[in-house]
């Protein structure tokens, strides 16, 4: 892998940059591989990096019906957390931010891991308690967790409506300073360039029509582009989990449901720290280019149509006005929806499956894209051991039967209400 | 120089005998009626308008409309101050300011144009492949980029206009009121359908106000007039100038955005009238004739001011009276720029060449050379030259294929260039309703293909650039539509316009170079600043995909959206890696078509409008009382009542004792109430309470705790019997909604043979708690007819009569512990029910109590709050409520989730009681709790659980706890640990009961 | 947008409802049900990429539910019928 630095610039420079190699190649599919993942996003790339890097597997396709990084990977707005109560999310998270915070230098890609802080806004006592518990719990667990009163957070956040009409009064917040954004797009990139530069075979083009079963036993992939064997076959098609699982005749405690999204024209810089109010449905931050990120509720109702549509963006525009009044005045350039895969407890689904040598990365409801590199970590290494790793033993199937759901807002059996 | 020296004498549709006075970049101008800012600046000899994005490069106005990727401005001062509006669009009006947007210290002399020396190290992508050293470093180049990116600048101060949505149906809505929408909105508005007509510009016409053509034997913009008088005239037909379509959506739902009083100065505008009204648009059918935009050509410094698109010349010719330069050469591969040459003669600007890439003889060039003009065929501009303006250009002759040169070069003098590489059909709408997009070899442009919803393309928009099948096709278009909608009406006449003979186009994607490789500088995206170099790079760095190219190159992703550029991006991307431009595909065309304001996608649910706060009949009484509020769901509800110089503290220890002592009243009139009745009712309390209902008397209260079907606690409250078939259910304020919607679906969904009939009475009655030893002897001062003595109204029942002469029911339940009545009256009443027991309790000393106080009171007596001691994971058995599950029922909601492995498990965490060793201490809510002794320095720390009820009790003179703890009710005596940010505190697990456990006092 | 048809009151706003999940699950009998079943019913869902029959709610209009059956890629509603009806044939 030819590495990239500011000498390595300089020096194509100066040759107009004609001869950079190929990020990654664009390889035939072989009849076998020892692992297939199926979905080359985000958690997919990482998977088959960490398959070849951590555990010497590197005979691993990862197969994308498009384009790397189409699907949530580069749909998402980009917050990066860990800021959880539950002890089993605390961990895995705290564990995936920590790989964020090396994963430029990791992959030699500069992934643009911004930590800037994520603030939660509370907005009444009961709000200020529910945080002061997690913030509490977050600092027990090892991570950061500061809990600012009115004047902490506007002292980061002055343009938040601190008047006394204001109809979602500040109380304070729960600050994660080493929370954050990352540039999505380069993390499929990334991870593509360094899984690729390890031998896995990264094909885009090539949508999985099929699963082959043998019995209790998943065996290959009908594909786009021809029949593919494999000894496992690992499914990271968040949005789409429950569909590509279906064709191995699996049926999943999850809903598909599309979540909106929507950015700003670029503006000078004017929110430096990422900002979200549970009370008003909204969250924002401003890219590296200058647009507002925002976003807010799903539809709620079951789609896999990746379109915007306009309830949700016109309640939270209008929410961000009611925490921003000085927002109205500033245009939206591009909204859409994406495809989340909602459980019916807020939590991710990582592991193991009825059928053997078949692993599910899914379920990641609103917030996949912060798990990428430690999912990858996890579900490698649940992979390569058929067996989850102690990071993920909690995130199993099993929970749904057993009743120990992890249901970090306590909201019960409802797909969306986490 | 002389005043706006760049006007015409006559011509155009401006208004000479008014001028209007405008500030740009802090120099006065003169415009007319009828400018936009571009036009006016034009007129005024002002090139330089704007520095791009990433370079800083100078720029000037390259359109005439939406699609401008260059003339961007920071419109207003102060708080309506506008960022990135595009000059093109801006209609000049009396005191407009604008300024140029990223330069500084100003468009002249732009610091930032060093990053366009710095261009070779700053490629597509760059900061992919650098920045990552130190290991944090990215924070502190990231402030640099961050203030190196961006465009405008947001107002910091509120929004001081008025926004508004309004619905409207229509049989037909039309996007784009030029040719072909007119035609549409003839034919349909004809035959009696309710068309809405909505277009961008402040007049209609399209390019026919700067088109020299005829429609119907007359000058077309006669036939314009007489089509917008006929359709005035048509009382079903809408028309809908300065309103941008925006948004296709589902089922054909459209947005339409309507720019009421952008055009007038802020000062002059109507204090009524918003300042843009977002129109939601359901359409039975619609027709999108939103015409087509002309595209760049890509050759070495295609961005200098003075290189506009010829269309827009021509507009600002004829439509602006302004000539757009003194000397000018056209670029073109197509006929449609033979018109600006003509337009161009007209207004007396020099011609040097028009430069047509075709080699063969076209009717368009023979005219030309005819008239004198030089056109050098099968030539190319091959670079452009100039500091702040265009000074001269380069051409030279193209080879067969068009990807080399195929002679000596030579150099053109002029200030103004203008090209045309076709027209790209304007597809956005149609792509975002879901149709699939096709791709015209002929033309070499992307037209509608399958639809997916009721809509039909016409004209312009579907690849028909010719006049007379513009309005064949609006026409067709729009009486289709019609009679799709079921309208029988007659059909008319199509408009008529002489067929033009044109030329075929010769595709030229990018200009070959003089010399090898990839070193120039041809932009594609003049918005972003992306150059064709780019887009080469990015495939052979393998981001082939054209979402990935766009990504990574940032093409297509500006304000501007790619209107322009994307079609040429995707045919230089073709080009490198071999593929045709229909297999490389096109990205996603996302809404909005033009970038929505926030303030009118809310509209007016801001300020008060914005989830409106629920109040109670008593509410007046609260805020004259200077109450402090805290919000419960939509409630605001008072927290304490801060009597002179008091703080919460006091003002809650206070409440609490008169209580104790003496008598509170608080207004609980947000509680749920649902009214039950039917012959099944108690069936469905059997079914959504844990515990029994048949048993219960008329007339007497019981409490429940209701589950959802995984066993967790959902709700609690008191249900009461008011007769034989007729029951009242109270639920917490914050769940009366969900408790009542829960109600029903278990009824029509899955119960649907229960006679029951659920009315929800929340807002129907207001509820006055009366609490204290002594609220007896209040409600015998404030009269009533109801027999209250402990005999006559015992603990848990109900009885109707009068309060204070007012029907009441009289509900004899305790949240207190003390002695306690809920006085339910009419909601009308009850502002007077609460200020007569307010007058007769001053006797007894009572005082209003906040919801603060109330919540002390509960937890001394150890009942919790839904909500607030629960979270939705944890069960009556882990509050130590086992005794209201009755088991022996069959079933009810939660009774087999209660059953499943993790919820018997030993070890869950269960609500205890929790007191401090320091008595004065109070333990934060929202701590977490963990073994006595346990070491905090290595983590995670091992927690028990979390406090969730902390107070200090003001009867028992010391602090009181809950909290869940992992098999808390087997720790009673054991010590642990409440973990606060500096410190620990030391407590006793015990009971919860803390104050008057036998419950005597409640009995009163 | 979708323009729901509420079999009740006729086509509607979207805003209008409340969607409900999918239809037709049957809720087990409790005392037969193992944990897997009640796992089932509770949280599993079919989810399909294309038509699904769900339940909606007229929510602030006749607040009455009802069955849908909507394609769940192009949003096309094929059918609404009551929770009293089976689900339509031929769909």
């Amino acid at each position: 892998m030819a590495r990239y630095s500011i000498f390595s610039l300089a020096r194509h420079a100066l040759r107009h940059h004609e001869d950079w190699p190929r990020a990654w190649r664009d390889p035939q599919p072989k009849p076998a591989y020892d692992v297939v993942i199926v979905g080359g996003g985000g958690h997919g790339l990482a998977t088959a990096y960490y398959l070849a890097k951590n555990h010497g597997i590197s005979n691993v396709a990862v197969l994308e019906k498009g384009w790397l990084g189409g699907g949530n990977t580069g749909r998402n707005t980009t917050i990066v957390r860990s800021n959880y109560l539950l002890p089993a999310n605390a961990r895995f998270y705290e564990h995936s931010l920590k790989l964020w915070e090396g994963l430029s230098r990791e992959l030699n890609y500069n992934v643009m891991f911004s930590q800037r802080g994520v603030l939660n806004l509370a907005h009444s006592d009961a709000q200020m308690d529910a945080y002061a518990r997690r913030g509490n719990a977050m600092r027990l667990n090892g991570i950061d967790a500061v809990l600012l009163d009115r004047d902490g957070v506007r002292d980061m956040v002055p343009q938040l409506d601190f008047s006394a009409a204001a109809r979602f009064p500040i109380r304070g917040g729960l600050l994660q300073p080493r929370g954050g954004t990352a540039r999505h797009d380069a993390v499929a990139w990334g991870f593509a360039r360094a899984a690729d530069a390890r031998g896995v075979d990264i094909i885009q083009n090539c949508e999985v029509t099929g699963i082959l079963r043998e019995g209790d036993r998943v065996t290959g992939v009908e594909t786009t582009r021809g029949t593919i064997r494999a000894g496992k076959i690992g499914l990271a098609v968040a949005g789409h989990t429950g569909h590509v699982a279906a064709m191995a005749g699996l049926r999943l405690p999850i809903e598909s449901h599309l979540l909106q999204a929507a950015v700003s024209e670029p503006l000078k810089p004017l929110l430096d720290t990422v900002v979200t109010s549970g009370a008003a449905h909204v969250y924002v931050s401003q890219s590296d280019k200058g647009e507002l990120v925002f976003g807010g509720d799903l539809d709620f109702y079951n789609s896999y149509a990746q379109r915007g549509n306009l309830p949700a963006i016109a309640s939270f525009t209008t929410a961000l006005i009611a925490l921003f009044p000085g927002f109205g005045r500033l245009r939206l350039m591009r909204h859409w929806g994406g495809v989340m895969d909602m459980t019916m407890d807020g939590s991710p689904i990582i592991g193991k499956t009825p059928l053997r040598n078949f692993y599910i990365d899914g379920g990641w409801c609103y917030g996949g894209f912060k798990a990428t590199p430690g999912s990858g970590w996890v579900f490698a290494h649940t992979i390569a051991n058929d067996a989850p790793h102690p990071l993920n033993e909690a995130f199993s199937l099993e929970r749904f039967a057993s009743g120990h759901v992890i249901d970090e807002r306590g909201a019960g059996p409802v797909p969306g209400a986490h | 120089m002389p005043p706006q020296p760049f006007r015409l004498p006559q011509g155009g549709r401006i208004d000479r005998s008014r001028s209007l006075a405008f500030t740009f970049n802090g120099r006065r101008y003169d415009g007319h009626p009828g400018d936009t800012l571009a036009s006016a600046l034009l007129a005024n000899g002002v090139a330089l308008v704007a520095r791009s994005f990433k370079y800083h490069r100078p720029r000037g106005v390259m359109s005439a409309g939406a699609e401008e990727a260059c003339a961007f401005v920071q419109l207003g001062e102060g708080a309506r101050s506008d960022p990135n509006c595009r000059a093109t669009q801006i209609e000049l009006f009396d005191g407009l300011t604008a300024a140029s947007l990223n330069c500084w210290p100003n468009v002249q002399l732009d610091f930032g144009v060093v990053s366009d020396r710095l261009h070779r190290l700053l490629p597509a992508g760059f900061y992919y492949k650098t920045f990552m050293w130190p290991r944090r470093g990215w924070l502190t180049y990231e402030k640099l980029i961050r203030r190196a990116a961006g465009l405008g600048r947001a107002p910091s101060e509120p929004d001081p206009d008025r926004y508004e949505k309004r619905f409207a149906h229509a049989d037909l809505l039309i996007a784009g009121g030029g040719p072909a929408g007119l035609a549409a909105a003839l034919a349909a508005g004809r035959t009696g359908a309710r068309v809405i007509l909505a277009d961008e510009n402040g007049e209609f016409g399209g390019q026919l106000l700067w088109r020299d053509a005829e429609i119907d034997g007359e000058p077309a913009l006669r036939w314009v007039e007489r089509s917008l008088a006929e359709l005035s005239s048509l009382p079903e037909v809408r028309l809908l100038p300065r309103s941008t379509v925006a948004g296709y959506y589902d089922h054909n739902f459209l947005t339409v955005l309507e720019r009421v009083t952008d055009h007038l100065s802020p000062f002059a505008a109507p204090t009524a009238t918003p300042r843009q009204r977002l129109w939601k648009v359901r359409a039975r059918q619609v027709v999108l004739a939103t015409g087509a935009i002309e595209r760049p050509l890509v050759f070495i410094n295609n961005d200098l001011p003075g290189i506009m698109l010829a269309g827009a010349a021509q507009a600002y010719i004829r439509r602006h009276a302004v000539r757009p330069g003194g000397r000018a050469v056209i670029f073109t591969n197509n006929d449609s720029a033979y018109e600006t040459v003509a337009a161009l003669s007209e207004a007396g600007v020099a011609i040097t060449a028009v430069i047509d890439a075709r080699a063969g003889d076209t009717a368009a060039a023979e005219a030309c050379l005819r008239r004198g003009i030089e056109v050098l065929r099968g030539h190319a501009v091959i670079d452009a030259s100039g500091g702040h303006a265009l000074r001269e250009v380069t051409v030279a002759p193209l080879d067969g294929s068009a990807t080399a040169l195929a002679g000596a070069a030579s150099t053109l003098r002029c200030d103004l260039l203008c090209v045309s590489g076709g027209w790209s059909p304007t597809v956005h709408l149609f792509s975002q309703s879901g149709g699939k997009l096709a791709f015209d070899a002929a033309s070499g442009c992307f037209i509608p293909g399958e639809s997916r919803q009721a809509e039909r393309s016409a004209g312009a928009a579907r690849g028909s650039f010719d006049l007379a099948a513009c309005l064949a096709e609006g026409h067709a278009a729009g009486l289709a539509a019609a009679r799709a909608a079921g309208f029988a009406g007659p059909d008319s006449p199509p408009p008529q316009a002489p067929a033009q003979a044109m030329s075929p186009i010769r595709p030229l994607w990018e200009v070959p170079s003089p010399h090898q490789g990839r070193r120039d500088r041809k932009f594609v995206d003049l918005q972003n600043d992306v150059t064709a170099a780019d887009i080469a790079l990015a495939a052979r760095e393998g981001y082939r995909s054209v979402e990935h190219t766009k990504r990574y190159t940032t093409a297509g992703m500006g304000v501007d959206q790619g209107k322009t550029g994307n079609l040429n991006t995707l045919a230089i991307l073709a080009g490198e890696t071999q593929g045709a431009i229909p297999a490389v595909g096109t990205t996603t065309f996302r809404p909005p078509y033009t970038p929505v304001t926030i303030g009118a996608l809310a509209g007016r649910g801001v300020g008060d409008f914005y989830d409106p706060v629920r109040k109670t009949p008593m509410s007046p009484w609260h805020e004259a009382r200077g109450a402090v509020f805290e919000p419960v769901g939509k409630w605001r509800r008072p927290l304490y009542y801060p009597g002179p110089g008091e703080g919460m503290e006091a003002a809650v220890r206070r409440e609490c004792l008169a209580v104790r002592n003496a008598v509170g009243l608080c207004d609980a009139s947000t509680l749920g109430k649902i009214d039950i009745k039917g012959r099944d009712a108690v069936t469905l309390l059997d079914r959504v309470y844990t515990n029994s209902w048949g048993s219960l008397a008329i007339g007497r209260c019981r409490y429940g705790l209701m589950l959802k079907d995984d066993g967790m606690v959902f709700d609690d409250g008191v249900t009461t019997r008011l007769g034989e078939r007729h029951y009242l259910m109270t639920t917490t304020s914050g769940h009366a909604e969900a408790v009542f919607g829960w109600l029903e679906e278990w009824l029509q969904c899955e119960w649907l043979g229960l006679d029951v009939y659920l009315t929800s009475v929340t807002t129907h009655w207001a509820t006055a708690m009366l609490a204290g030893p002594r609220a007896r002897e209040v409600l015998a001062a404030a009269g009533t007819d109801i027999d209250t003595s402990r005999a006559g109204s015992p603990y848990m029942t109900v009885r109707e009569g009068h309060v204070a002469g007012i029907p009441a029911r009289l509900f004899r339940v305790s949240f207190t512990g003390e002695l306690s009545f809920e006085i339910n009256v009419p909601a009308r009443y009850g502002l007077a029910l609460w200020e007569t027991l307010m007058a007769a309790g001053a006797a007894f000393g009572i005082e209003p109590i906040g919801t603060e106080a109330l919540h002390v009171l509960r937890a001394e007596k150890g009942y919790i709050v839904v909500g607030h001691d629960t979270d939705g994971t944890v069960t009556p058995y882990d509050l130590g409520m086992g005794w209201i599950v009755d088991q022996k029922k069959p079933d009810f909601i939660g009774k087999r989730g209660l059953r499943r492995s993790d919820l018997v498990r030993t070890g869950r965490r269960q609500l205890v009681g929790l007191l401090t060793d320091d008595p004065a201490q109070i333990i934060p809510e929202g701590s977490q709790i963990v073994r006595s002794g346990a070491s905090l320095a290595a983590t995670p720390v091992p927690m028990l659980g979390h406090v969730t009820s902390s107070y200090w009790s003001p009867a028992l003179q010391r602090s009181i706890a809950m909290a869940l703890i992992e098999g808390g009710q087997d720790r009673q005596g054991e010590a642990v640990e409440a973990v606060l940010p500096d410190r620990t505190l030391r407590a006793v697990i015990g009971t919860s009961r803390f104050y008057d456990p036998e419950g005597v006092r409640l009995h009163g | 947008m979708l323009l729901i048809p509420c079999p009740w009151c006729g086509p509607r706003e979207e805003g209008e409802f409340a969607p409900g999940g999918e239809g037709h699950i049957r809720r087990p009998e409790p005392q037969a049900a193992s944990d897997q079943d009640w796992a089932e019913y509770l949280y599993y869902r079919t989810n399909p990429k294309g038509l699904h029959f769900e339940r909606w709610v007229h929510a602030a209009g006749c607040r009455r539910w009802f069955n849908v059956a909507r394609d769940t890629v192009t949003h096309e509603i094929r059918a609404v019928y009551k929770m009293s009806e089976n689900r339509p044939e031929g769909l």
